[in-house]
Formats: structure tokens, C-alpha cells, sequence
């Protein structure tokens, strides 16, 4: 399943099929070779399996002194990220698992996401901070955890989650150049998935949407690995005669509305899958968004909707894992009562093939 | 023999916070300084022989008792004052207050409201200063700065052993003033043996009982040589002190009977801004003190004729271009 528009393959001469954690591997490649300021580090980077390949060969390419393992120590690593930044490198911070990052919140909130501000513009934190969503397997509530809300709320910070090999690459390239903190929230069950990625270097714009499918009858704005879901969905859809434009926001602050809204003024229906818990979280900010906007620009309140995560702490056994996270079949049948109405009854869509949650297997 | 104007010119650094700091304590009820303040009344000769002795290119990096510091290393005065004022003209365009004071160009890396959180920061500048120095030759150094409750705080300890890891060319100064607001050390320390702790991590200590001036300027001195010459990766020096006012606020609150009043008077007995006075003859102290005078009522003037920021100013520099 291809998570790309045939535009953006098109748009390039040389692209071939890769994998998402391939092409990001080819961003760092490109990036340390283009500018000696960029270094990579973080536990592990350096190790013979280098972050699940996306390291491997960086530091023979680029010495030790640019790709390095850490102490654990994931609050003062970040503290040094952001001092190496400050003053005038550009450091990738790379977190195998997201649920570390909790660790690190007093460093990017207090002082990545303000320093520019508080002291007027006399410094600036052109920081890359990596971070690793994980799922399935039994990865369980400590290794699963999707927390891009709690850093969407804070201003300062960019927030990015790309959901396909050829995002990966063109946002990791634009958040290194980014003269501030980006968080790069990488999907676990991603890194394996192929998309037609150029060879040469290309910067993938932070805060531009993607519009995926184009479709007439409701808006599915999906994030993360739940793009591929809404994917699957569209297809189980099409099986009834419903036509679903499936946009990723591929970044996630700042949320770019304008795509989202033009989208719903031709179908009238938003649903939002969110690859998180709802509470305060990014479906609630793109639905009070998309309310807000209607207001401003009196239009017609669009039926809305969304999914994410079950309001619990993800279970590790896999018949409730399989309950805690919308997929395919389940995103179809919301948007299919939300294209229908009561009248819509009962349907089931038919079984998915396997897909890259059967596919994987542990242990990390 | 201790030169005259060396003495001179740590008598006029410590003389400028100690009289800047007080007339901040006795124009802070007016409200014109809309900001608290964290004053380092009695700390001075830290901040004094810790800046004296490093190159205006070197750094430090600040608590938000970031006043005395700020001085010595020769951040503007003008600005700090402005700063504090909330006016646009301030070190931070008046958008951060006493608490994070800033210059960079004269190596004021700026401070955190957060306790030990510039820890860490330092040492990521350090990590950037040792890649530089492979390039330029020349081997930056600095100074973070924390209190002794930053050393309770577990990003002190990430930071001492990722320094001592990477031999980073940083100074690691603890100003033990046995206070964290009102709770003294030995409510938090199970043992107060900072700096054998320290130095199981391969790294050098230094520990001041006194606060004396000269003493911190030679350490200082010599910490600094041996990082320049490539010999020495962090050094520590833990340095005694005393808080002669509130903990935040203009006030002295020895009233509050939580600290012991002896104790202060041992302290006042030692002042060093009195010591270095009576080392002076008295024109070279009459024209530095006239001195003092002039740039705190300048620095005064500045901020009350300085513009509050225009409304705009709310949204510049929530992102860098």
C-alpha cells in the first residue's frame, strides 16, 4: 500500500522503491555531508544495528565525533542538545522510544520551545529531537505511547509525523535545516513500509498537508500509521460506493488548516483518525479548528467525527491490543454511518489481508 | 602581593552589583520593576572572581540569580536595568524579565527560572566550544554556574558525567549558600561531601570556605589555563556563601527566625566588598565608588526613559525564520 500521491513520484526522475527507514537513513546521509554543523546523537546510534538501520554506516561515513551514543541520561542529553544548538550546531537527538521523551520535558518546553523568545531572537535552537512511536508485539503502555499533543500545545516547538518513505526523507531534510526545535515522531510499523523516495536531495515543506485520495463524499484526516488505516478504510468504502479524500497533515503544528478545509467545504464530513488518545488531543485541536473556521467564515458546520485510541493504558496481549487502536474496517464503518445517517444500518467490511501489523514481530 | 588595580577592579565589579542590587531592593516597592527579583546581596565575590578571570568570549551560564553574574562577565548594565523594567530596550526586550538575563555577545548564555536546568545547556555549549576549538585552535571555556540546591537536581549528575565522558571544557561552580528558599542543606543533604562525590567521576574539585575573592580568581585562573592548554577537562569548584536577603524579594528576612543571625554576622564579618575597600587608598576608592554611582543612576535613567514594547512585540520570535 502506497501512502504517497502519484505527483509527488512523478515530480522526480530518480526515485526508486525504499524503505521509510532507508530514506531516512539517505536524509542524515545527505544532510552530514552537505553541512559539518548537523550531528547525530543518542543511546545507541552508533551500535551495530543503529536504530533499526536508520543509523547504520553514519559514523564510518562521518567519524565518532559526529555520531555518538549517549549515557541514557535523556533529560541533561537533551539539555545538551539544546546548548549545542544555541550555540550554532545543529544536533539530531534520536529517542528509541517516545515514552522516554517524558524525561525530557522540562528541556524542550522550558528551554527549546523558548529560548528564541525569552531571549529576544539572540538565539536560536535549530534542534532535531527523534522519537520512535512503538506498536504491536505486546509493546505495551510504556512503549507505545503517542504523545504529539502535549508538544503541539506548546509554542515554539514544530511537530512532524510523516507516514510514508518519501515524507521521511523531505521532512527530515527540512527539520534539520529548521532554525528551530522540531519534534520527528517516527512510526515503528512504518520503518518497513516501501514508497518511491528520489536519490537526490529534496525538502518536503513543514506545515503542508497532503491530500492522499481524492474523494467527493467525507474528509478522513488521518496521522501517522493511521494514514494507512484510513487507506484501508477508503478501500473497504469504495466497496459500497462511498468516496473518501484522505488527507495527512503530515505536520502536525503548524496544522495546516487551509488543505483540511477546502476539503470539507466539497464533502461536508470530517472524521479524524488520530493515531493518539482524543483527549486534548490533535483531533480535538483540527475539529475546534475546523468549528472555529466554519464560524469565522460562515459556513455550513460539516458533520464531525473522530477516532483514536481506547481512553486506556494500551494493554500488551494482542486481542485487546487489537481493540485499542482503530483500523481499516472500524474507520469505514464511522464513516460510512457518517455518510449515511441513521439509515445507514449495519455493515461489515470484509476481512483486511495481512497487513504490516500481522506482519511484525518482536521483540523491538 | 595583590596588585592595586586588580583590586580596583573587583572592588568596582562587586561594589556595582552590591549597589545596583540594593537600590533595586529600595525602588522595588514603587513597582516600576515588575519582575521578581532573586538578589545576590553577599554573594558578590563569586560571580566577581569567577568572571574576572575568564576572556570576554568565554560564557557563562546563569541561574535566575543571574544579576551578579551577569555584571561581572560585562553584560550591559543599561540593558539588565531595562530588562527588569519590562521595557524594550531590555537585554531580552524586556519579554524575559530579572530571571533570564542575556548577552550573548559579551557571553552571557542567559538562565533558566528552572533550577539546574542551564546545566546541562552549558554543557551542550561546551560540547559545541570543543568541536570548534578543533578547527580554530582556540579553547573557549564555560562557566555554569547552579546553587547548591541545582546539585539535588538529576540532570547535574547527567551533566557531571557526560562532562567528565567527553572531557568538555567546562567549569562547574556551585555558590553553597546552605539555602533552597527557606530549607537549609541539612534538611536535604544526607552527607555534605559535594565535592569527594564529585570527584569519583574523574573529575578535579576545588572547595572555598571563605568566599575570598582572590582565592576564587586563582582557582579560576588556573582551572581555565589548564583547559586552554588541553590538559584538564571539567574542573569543579564548590564555593561558600551567604544570602544576606530574602530569597526572592527586596527584603531581609532574618526576622522569619529560620537562619541564624551569628552565622550572618560571620558572613558580614568577612564581606569581601568591605576587605577590598580598606585595601584601596582612599582617591582610587572615592573614584570607583563616584563611578558605581554614575552607571547605576545612568543604567536608572535609561530604563525609566526607555519605550514599553509595542503590542507586536507579543508574537515576534515564537519561531525563528
Amino acid at each position: 500500500m502506497f501512502t504517497q500521491t502519484k505527483e509527488d513520484i512523478q515530480q522526480h526522475s530518480n526515485t526508486r522503491l525504499i524503505r521509510y527507514v532507508d530514506a531516512l537513513r539517505e536524509a542524515f546521509e545527505e544532510e552530514m555531508a552537505r553541512d559539518p554543523k548537523v550531528f547525530l546523537f543518542g543511546l545507541d546510534v552508533d551500535d551495530h544495528k543503529g536504530i533499526q538501520g536508520s543509523t547504520v554506516g553514519l559514523k564510518e561515513k562521518f567519524g565518532a565525533d559526529r555520531v555518538f551514543g549517549t549515557p541514557l541520561s535523556e533529560d541533561a542529553m537533551t539539555g545538551v542538545a539544546i546548548g549545542a544548538a544555541m550555540a550554532g550546531l545543529r544536533p539530531i537527538h534520536v529517542h528509541i522510544r517516545m515514552d522516554f521523551m517524558l524525561l525530557c520535558m522540562n528541556q524542550l518546553i522550558n528551554m527549546a520551545a523558548k529560548s528564541h523568545y525569552i531571549y529576544n531572537g539572540q538565539v536560536q535552537v535549530p534542534l532535531v529531537v527523534r522519537t520512535m512511536i512503538g506498536r504491536s508485539w505486546g509493546q505495551g503502555g510504556q512503549h507505545s505511547q503517542a504523545l504529539h499533543s502535549l508538544f503541539m500545545h506548546i509554542p515554539g516547538l514544530k511537530v512532524v509525523a510523516p507516514a510514508n518513505a518519501h515524507d521521511a526523507k523531505g521532512c527530515m531534510i527540512s527539520a534539520i535545516r529548521d532554525n528551530n526545535p522540531v519534534i520527528f515522531i517516527e512510526h515503528r510499523l512504518l520503518y518497513s513500509t516501501e514508497g518511491y523516495v528520489p536519490t537526490e536531495s529534496y525538502a518536503v515543506p513543514l506545515g503542508k498537508a497532503r491530500i492522499l485520495t481524492e474523494g467527493t463524499d467525507i474528509t478522513i484526516v488521518a496521522i501517522s500509521h493511521m494514514v494507512m488505516e484510513a487507506l484501508r478504510a477508503k478501500k473497504h468504502l469504495e466497496a459500497i460506493g462511498i468516496n473518501a479524500e484522505v488527507i495527512d497533515p503530515v505536520t502536525l503544528w503548524p496544522l495546516d488548516m487551509d488543505t483540511i478545509m477546502q476539503s470539507v467545504k466539497k464533502t461536508k464530513r470530517l472524521l479524524v483518525i488520530d493515531n493518539a488518545w482524543l483527549t486534548c488531543g490533535a483531533s480535538s485541536e483540527i475539529l475546534t479548528r475546523a468549528l472555529e473556521i466554519c464560524q469565522e467564515d460562515d459556513i455550513a458546520i460539516p458533520s464531525m467525527s473522530r477516532m483514536g485510541f481506547a481512553p486506556t493504558t494500551c494493554p500488551t496481549t494482542r486481542p485487546l491490543e487489537n481493540l485499542f487502536y482503530p483500523n481499516g474496517r472500524t474507520i469505514a464503518v464511522k464513516a460510512h454511518q457518517m455518510v449515511n445517517g441513521k439509515k445507514a444500518g449495519l455493515w461489515e467490511p470484509a476481512i483486511d489481508a495481512k497487513t504490516e501489523i500481522d506482519a511484525f514481530k518482536g521483540p523491538f | 602581593m595583590i596588585d592595586q588595580i586588580v583590586t580596583a577592579r573587583l572592588y568596582k565589579s562587586m561594589l556595582l552589583i552590591r549597589r545596583i542590587e540594593l537600590r533595586i531592593a529600595e525602588i522595588y516597592h514603587t513597582d516600576a520593576i515588575k519582575s521578581p527579583v532573586h538578589l545576590s546581596v553577599g554573594q558578590e565575590s563569586i560571580a566577581v572572581g569567577v568572571c574576572d578571570a575568564l576572556e570576554k568570549d568565554d560564557i557563562v551560564s546563569n541561574t535566575y540569580r543571574c544579576h551578579a553574574t551577569y555584571i561581572a562577565k560585562g553584560g550591559d548594565l543599561n540593558s539588565m536595568m531595562a530588562e527588569l523594567y519590562g521595557k524594550e530596550t531590555g537585554c531580552a526586550g524586556g519579554k524575559a524579565g530579572s530571571m533570564h538575563l542575556v548577552d550573548i555577545k559579551n557571553g552571557v548564555m542567559g538562565a533558566s527560572a528552572v533550577v539546574g536546568t542551564t546545566i546541562p545547556v552549558a554543557a551542550g555549549y561546551a560540547l559545541a566550544m570543543q568541536k570548534e576549538a578543533l578547527l580554530t585552535g582556540r579553547r573557549r571555556v564555560i562557566v555554569a554556574l547552579c546553587g547548591d540546591g541545582g546539585t539535588e537536581e538529576g540532570c547535574f549528575y547527567e551533566t557531571i558525567n557526560f562532562a567528565a565522558l567527553k572531557k568538555l571544557p567546562i567549569i562547574f561552580v556551585v555558590e553553597n549558600n546552605r539555602l533552597a528558599i527557606h530549607t537549609p542543606l541539612e534538611k536535604r543533604w544526607a552527607t555534605e561531601r559535594l565535592c569527594e562525590r564529585i570527584e569519583t567521576y574523574g573529575i578535579k574539585t576545588y572547595k572555598i570556605d571563605d568566599a575570598d575573592v582572590f582565592k576564587i580568581r586563582e582557582i579560576m585562573t588556573n582551572a581555565i589555563a589548564a583547559i586552554r592548554e588541553g590538559t584538564s577537562g571539567p574542573i569543579f569548584i564548590e564555593c561558600a556563601t551567604y544570602r544576606w536577603l530574602e530569597h526572592v524579594g527586596p527584603l531581609d528576612d532574618h526576622s522569619d527566625s529560620y537562619r541564624d543571625t551569628a552565622e550572618y554576622q560571620s558572613w558580614k564579618d568577612k564581606d569581601q566588598i568591605t576587605r577590598l575597600a580598606n585595601m584601596l587608598d582612599v582617591e582610587t576608592r572615592t573614584q570607583v565608588e563616584n563611578e558605581v554611582t554614575l552607571l547605576i543612576q545612568d543604567a536608572e535613567k535609561f530604563a525609566e526613559e526607555s519605550s514599553y514594547p509595542a503590542a507586536e512585540e507579543l508574537y515576534t520570535h515564537v519561531y525563528a525564520n
